[in-house]
């Protein structure tokens, strides 16, 4: 916990209105508590998605506000299976998103391939073929609870990340060595 | 118009499809030869099977099997109707012109099993990648990428 | 990926005026694509002049996974074909299944599917008229569709314990019969349900932009339906008269009392507004399902675990929210299908969307989408 969690009790016993902090701490706290997600719901885990970010479970209350738009986002949420055919525009997305940015895996498909994991011969099994993941949530589907558990343990793990260059940990695309993920991006146009 | 009705009718109109006719699980079934399949489908057009309901093909080793569904509004009865196509050389003809709704289906019966269809105006792949190598709904399908699943019943 | 330029071709149009015709590149990932679809959109000015659909992007082979499964693990797999209403593919397998094998369901599992079914239509029709709304706009009726949406999963989950992927419906019957209270709690909400939809069709049907934007847009003639093999509230807003639970009557369903809605005009209005009026029906039919549901067995007795029915095949279609959901079964013998396929009404609807999409508005293009309401898991299978 940064002490900025703890500004008004600070602000209370000082007096004077200054607080001495990192700024690490103050960065990784704003990061953390204004995650923009972006949804990219592929399957049957965008419909929990849909549900954690309306009235009854309410995704907002902890900043986390779903944008369609890659370039405003901080997480990208993966939810739903993930095949071969729309692997490389999962990674044309990521890439879009500026950094900082981090990866949520919800569900099984996201995770490992799940259901799916056997006897399929168009799914990738997990995003962690070709994203860096942060936080895998399992379930099929998993409850729009576990999700805002997820960005609440992802949250903790900003906590501890640096804005300093040479501690920064850089995030790229584990680009396919084995030629699983064919980029075949334009290819069914003539 | 039930089962036998449509039967007699049948057999009044067309007498060369009368013999190739059978009745499986209240359904009609038309088995015809591939050269024959689009004026057998033109006939039953006719009879009032307004609608293509569904179209796939089974792999049976040796050969193709073409389905064609065919439903009406008029009648409450559903109609098979059924072609071999040689497994060396899987062509037969597109029913596209009678039944628009085949356009998908025939690009997806291609996709699945590489039949391909004569008239069609666009036969290419549809779920599938573009550049995808076999046709995985046939029995002799290999994809090294693909895990077996475990024999525990 | 939001919209993208993709290229800029000049063309001459029949004037032997220069025009340049602008490719638009929308998904595979766009919040109006309801799923994962990708539109190639060729544009002239505003005006779509080619709408060209590129699917399979969740294409998970589904067929080909059940073909090295027993008749019972395919189940599962049914319900991640149509996510947005798992029930629906759950009982057109189990009724194909059990026409196959010959398994006699008993009444009181007959009347727990019809129940479930409808409780599932309105939970579909909810969410597709949610977003159809949400794409022109009007983003308080997606709000207030989706929590009568919320009310229909809790139900569903006192009943099997599953939110989205329920597995109830199985060969031979159901998986659970009803908590204690249960009943009561589903004539209350069909009740409140009632109200909601008046206020909906008030707040959103009634509405001078809702029907500015939706009102001739898209206009599906009956004939086309028939001969694209549109189904559901598709064909039904265009007039025609077709409900497989009305028309090739199965299941329980010729007891019942209940109106099949249809459009005249086959716009996007009239087959939003179908929706609508066949939530009004699946009310009625809970009601008089419940008041006629007896005791007894909820499953099959004596069905084995393990089936092997006889070779041959078995085709059998159910009425979904999306329209005839056909599936065809060819068994060898053995305790695993040799065939599976599943007759996606989604599939055939959206193949319209070239035909429909030409000659409006790019702004139309997702209105025209979300009217035919596809779920990109029973598309792509």
């Amino acid at each position: 916990m940064a002490i900025v969690d703890k500004l008004g009790e600070s602000l209370n016993g000082s007096g004077g209105g200054i607080i001495l902090t990192s700024v690490d701490a103050v960065v990784d706290w704003s990061r953390g508590h204004s995650l923009w997600a972006m949804p990219m719901g592929t399957a049957c885990c965008a419909m929990e998605l849909i549900a954690a970010s309306f009235n009854k479970f309410d995704f907002d209350r902890h900043g986390t506000f779903p944008r369609p738009d890659p370039r405003h986002c901080d997480v990208m949420v993966v939810a739903g299976t993930v095949t071969r055919k729309m692997a490389p525009a999962i990674m044309r997305l990521y890439a879009q998103m500026p950094d900082p940015k981090w990866v949520i895996a919800m569900g099984n498909c996201a995770v490992s391939g799940g259901i799916f994991y056997y006897d399929s011969y168009s799914v990738i099994r997990g995003v962690d073929e070709f994203l860096p993941v942060d936080v895998h949530i399992a379930g099929c589907p998993p409850r729009p609870e576990s999700l805002q558990d997820a960005v609440l343990q992802l949250r903790e793990r900003i906590t501890t990340e640096s804005i300093a260059p040479g501690k920064r940990h850089v995030r790229e695309l584990l680009l396919p060595t084995n030629g699983d993920v064919s980029l075949h991006e334009n290819g069914d146009r003539e | 118009m039930n089962i036998q009705e449509l039967r007699d009718h049948l057999c009044g109109q067309h007498p060369d499809l009368c013999p190739l006719f059978s009745i499986e699980f209240g359904d009609g079934v038309l088995q015809v030869d591939c050269e024959t399949l689009y004026e057998a489908a033109e006939n039953l057009q006719s009879l009032g099977f307004d609608r293509l309901g569904m179209l796939t093909a089974v792999d049976f080793g040796d050969h193709f099997e073409m389905v064609y569904r065919l439903t009406s509004r008029s009648m409450s009865v559903g109609m098979f109707l059924k072609c071999a196509v040689p497994r060396e050389t899987p062509r037969t003809r597109s029913l596209v012109p009678l039944w628009p709704a085949a356009l998908w289906q025939e690009r997806e019966v291609y996709d699945m099993f590489g039949i391909e269809f004569d008239g069609h105006p666009d036969l290419r792949r549809i779920l599938l990648p573009p550049d995808w190598v076999g046709f995985p709904l046939r029995k002799d399908y290999r994809d090294d990428r693909l895990i077996r699943r475990p024999d525990y019943i | 990926m939001a919209l993208e330029v993709e290229s800029r071709e000049e063309i001459v149009d029949e004037r032997g005026n220069e025009v340049s015709e602008l490719v638009i590149n929308v998904g595979p990932s766009h919040p109006s694509t309801h799923g994962v679809c990708r539109v190639i959109t060729h544009l002239d000015g505003e005006i779509v002049t080619k709408a060209e659909p590129v699917i399979g992007y969740l294409h998970r082979g589904i067929e080909k996974m059940a073909e090295n499964r027993t008749y019972l693990q395919i189940v599962p797999l049914t319900d991640r074909l149509d996510y947005v209403g798992s029930m629906y593919s759950n009982w057109a397998y189990c009724r194909a299944v059990e026409r196959l094998a010959g398994i006699r369901v008993p009444e009181r599992a007959e009347y727990l599917r019809v129940i479930v079914c409808e409780m599932q239509r309105i939970a579909s029709h909810m969410m597709s008229l949610g977003s159809a709304a949400g794409d022109t706009g009007a983003a308080t009726m997606f709000i207030y569709a989706f929590d009568e949406r919320e009310r229909i999963v809790e139900l569903f989950e006192e009943l099997c314990g599953a939110r989205l992927t329920y597995n109830y419906v199985r060969p031979g019957g159901v998986s659970y019969d009803t908590p204690e209270d249960w009943f009561d709690t589903l004539l209350e909400f069909t009740r409140k349900h009632r109200t909601a939809l008046h206020e909906m069709d008030r707040l959103f049907f009634g509405n001078v932009i809702a029907r500015g934007r939706m009102k001739g847009i898209g206009v599906l003639s009956a004939a086309d339906a028939v001969g694209w093999g549109a189904s559901g509230p598709v064909a039904r807003g265009s007039g025609v008269n077709w409900d497989l639970r009305k028309h090739d009557s199965y299941s329980v369903y010729p007891r019942f009392d209940f109106d099949v809605p249809t459009g005249s005009n086959g716009d996007a209005y009239d087959r939003a507004r179908c929706r609508l009026f066949e939530c009004f029906e699946s009310c009625r039919i809970i009601e008089q399902a419940v008041a006629q549901i007896g005791e007894g067995p909820f499953k099959a007795e004596g069905a084995p675990r393990l089936l092997k029915p006889r070779p041959g095949e078995a085709y059998d279609h159910i009425e979904s929210a999306r329209g005839s959901l056909g599936v065809y079964i060819v068994s060898d013998g053995s305790e695993r299908p040799y065939r599976v396929k599943f007759r996606s009404p989604a599939f055939c609807n959206l193949a319209l969307l070239p035909l429909l999409a030409q000659g409006h508005t790019l702004s139309d293009l997702v209105v025209i989408l979300g009217s035919l309401d596809p779920v990109f898991g029973e598309v792509d299978r």
